[in-house]
């Protein structure tokens, strides 16, 4: 093996975020609590770096590397930036949250680039071992970040439900990997590809593999019937590591859903369709329908994002460029209205007071018409209400599944999202028409505040301007 | 020599094994530890037995690696049992209920 089949330089900016974290992980230690925004300031460095990296790699070109199991394509660049972006948005959101809960370490910081470096190989895995290497380094860093906060027993429940069925699903992940790996004689997604395609009749075994990899990855993303973690960590967790969990994740669950069932199983995507059309339909009920039912906002919007995860399966069960893409633009624009959500929830938390139920809510209009504008955006983008964008996102998702002669599920879509209106209207009732119970002024850092603004009005941008990155997500499938 | 489908067999008895202890144990965390170990050497069965039949060696190199991760992984679950234990003062499944899902 020469160095040329390794293909280093393509993988500069995964480097570059391991050395950063082993750095940071060292500087942690020798200093002392008042100097800790020094770790701050290096995490948010290397992720601004990586960022910076990947965008100067851009070739627009598919290169491998490693002998093949790293890959690095427009749909990887494209991802690797959201990620890196949102992640850095949730690091400024959480600095005053974690000061003041007296958790404001290092750790946090280490464990939130590590679980970065593992989105990345997600997102540029081209052969199943990368794959589950960098959903172990993402899930094991979640695993501790929920159990962040020593103090809460809440916290340390959440982890452990986390934990198992976490492990649950990366053992259903590894035994589609294994029968896969049975039956194709490979693990690199190349060549599955090609060997499957070969294949003409149907294959009893490989449906039994696909059941349980399809298992696996709705399990991570958290699709109804495999939510039941969902709600529990969402809510016990510190919400900054909340906002963490739901958002770049999903972007990384998403990349390796398309480099699994779309780029090595294209060829079966009749069988596959049919069991995400399950998990959607039931995502989207579920989802929007017990949503109604919660006090606690950060429950509710667990609830919202199973709901979400439906939208995203429909697009891409479409199985058509038009659906991969709309489906790569509802999760890029998801991340950014759930980060806002939880920004606004971790805005008005200070210490000891989390304003984490729906009813902490009441009369922010009267305490800060600005974040309740901002509150208002977001609400009305998970919605789907315009001029916001996810009203676009929601709408390029129906037209793909509407283009595969598939109306009754482009209806069940429309329905279940009208009933889902409902509980993000009842938020906005509450902000604008009810008495404030809380009265005591939000005093954040303005880095912060001017953070949280810049976010909704990009939500607000991008649904006055949706086509440059609607053309962005179009670009990446070459299918 | 020991045919293919015998390994396969056994690896999936295993798993299955491994599952119901998951779904069925209503006493002990470390119990439930314990299944989530059984299920990642019940998949290394199964790709030491496919390498072995395809006469190719990543499925052994991939078998290295879960190994490895299995390792850490327990060591993340017990450190969060040890963080539960002392917030609760008790390991019992049935007690994990101050979050309803």
């Amino acid at each position: 093996m020469t160095l040329d089949a390794l293909n280093i330089s393509i993988a500069w900016p995964e480097i570059f975020l391991l050395s950063m974290t082993c750095l940071l992980l060292v500087v942690d230690v020798f200093l002392k609590q008042s100097q800790r925004n020094a770790s701050y300031l290096i995490a948010q460095f290397s992720l601004i770096g990586s960022l910076v990296l990947i965008w100067m790699n851009m070739s627009g070109q598919r290169a491998e590397a490693f002998n093949g199991t790293f890959v690095v394509d427009p749909l990887a660049d494209i991802l690797k930036i959201f990620i890196c972006a949102v992640v850095a948005l949730v690091f400024v959101y959480s600095r005053d949250y974690l000061k003041d809960r007296n958790i404001f370490k290092g750790e946090f910081y280490v464990l939130g680039l590590f679980g970065v470096l593992g989105m990345m190989l997600m997102v540029s895995s081209n052969h199943m071992l990368t794959l589950y290497l960098g959903l172990e380094l993402l899930s094991l860093s979640m695993y501790a970040m929920v159990a962040f906060n020593r103090e809460s027993g809440t916290s340390a429940e959440a982890a452990m439900k986390y934990f198992i069925l976490g492990a649950i699903a990366s053992g259903m992940l590894l035994y589609g990997i294994s029968i896969v790996y049975g039956i194709t004689g490979s693990m690199n997604i190349t060549d599955i590809a090609s060997s499957l395609i070969k294949q003409t009749e149907m294959n009893i075994g490989l449906i039994f593999g696909l059941v349980f990899l399809i298992v696996g990855l709705s399990f991570k993303l958290g699709a109804v019937p495999f939510h039941m973690w969902v709600p529990d960590v969402y809510h016990g967790a510190p919400t900054t590591v909340t906002s963490y969990i739901a958002s770049a994740p999903k972007i990384a669950g998403f990349a390796i859903i398309i480099r699994v069932l779309v780029e090595a199983m294209g060829s079966l995507h009749n069988e596959w369709q049919g069991m995400l059309i399950i998990l959607a339909v039931l995502s989207l009920a579920v989802g929007n329908i017990i949503a109604i039912a919660q006090t606690n906002l950060k429950r509710m919007l667990a609830y919202s994002t199973i709901s979400h995860v439906g939208f995203i399966l429909l697009g891409l069960l479409a199985g058509t460029k038009a659906g991969y893409s709309s489906a790569m633009f509802y999760i890029l624009v998801y991340s950014l209205m759930t980060l806002g959500g939880f920004g606004i929830i971790l805005l008005l938390a200070r210490a000891g007071f989390e304003s984490e139920e729906l009813s902490d809510l009441k009369g922010l209009n009267q305490r800060s018409p600005w974040f309740a504008f901002m509150m208002l955006i977001f609400m009305f983008s998970m919605a789907g209400v315009p001029p916001t964008v996810g009203f676009w996102a929601k709408l390029s998702v129906l037209s793909a599944v509407i283009e595969i002669d598939m109306l009754w599920l482009a209806l069940v879509g429309v329905f279940f999202s009208i009933i889902g209106v409902y509980y993000y209207l009842r938020v906005i009732k509450l902000m604008y028409f009810d008495e404030p119970i809380e009265t005591a002024a939000i005093d954040n850092t303005p880095g912060m505040q001017i953070a949280l603004s810049f976010n909704g009005l990009i939500i607000l941008l991008l649904g006055v301007y949706p086509g440059a990155l609607m053309a962005l997500c179009f670009s990446v499938f070459a299918v | 020599m020991i045919p293919l489908s015998s390994y396969l067999i056994l690896a999936a008895v295993l798993f299955a094994i491994s599952i119901a202890g998951i779904f069925i144990n209503r006493k002990n965390i470390i119990v439930l530890l314990m299944c989530v170990e059984l299920m990642l050497l019940a998949v290394n069965i199964n790709f030491v037995a496919f390498s072995h039949f395809l006469g190719d060696i990543s499925g052994q190199i991939f078998v290295f690696f879960i190994l490895t991760v299995a390792a850490a992984e327990a060591a993340i679950g017990l450190a969060i049992l040890v963080v539960l234990f002392r917030t609760r003062s008790t390991i019992n499944v049935n007690d994990l209920n101050s979050l309803k899902g």
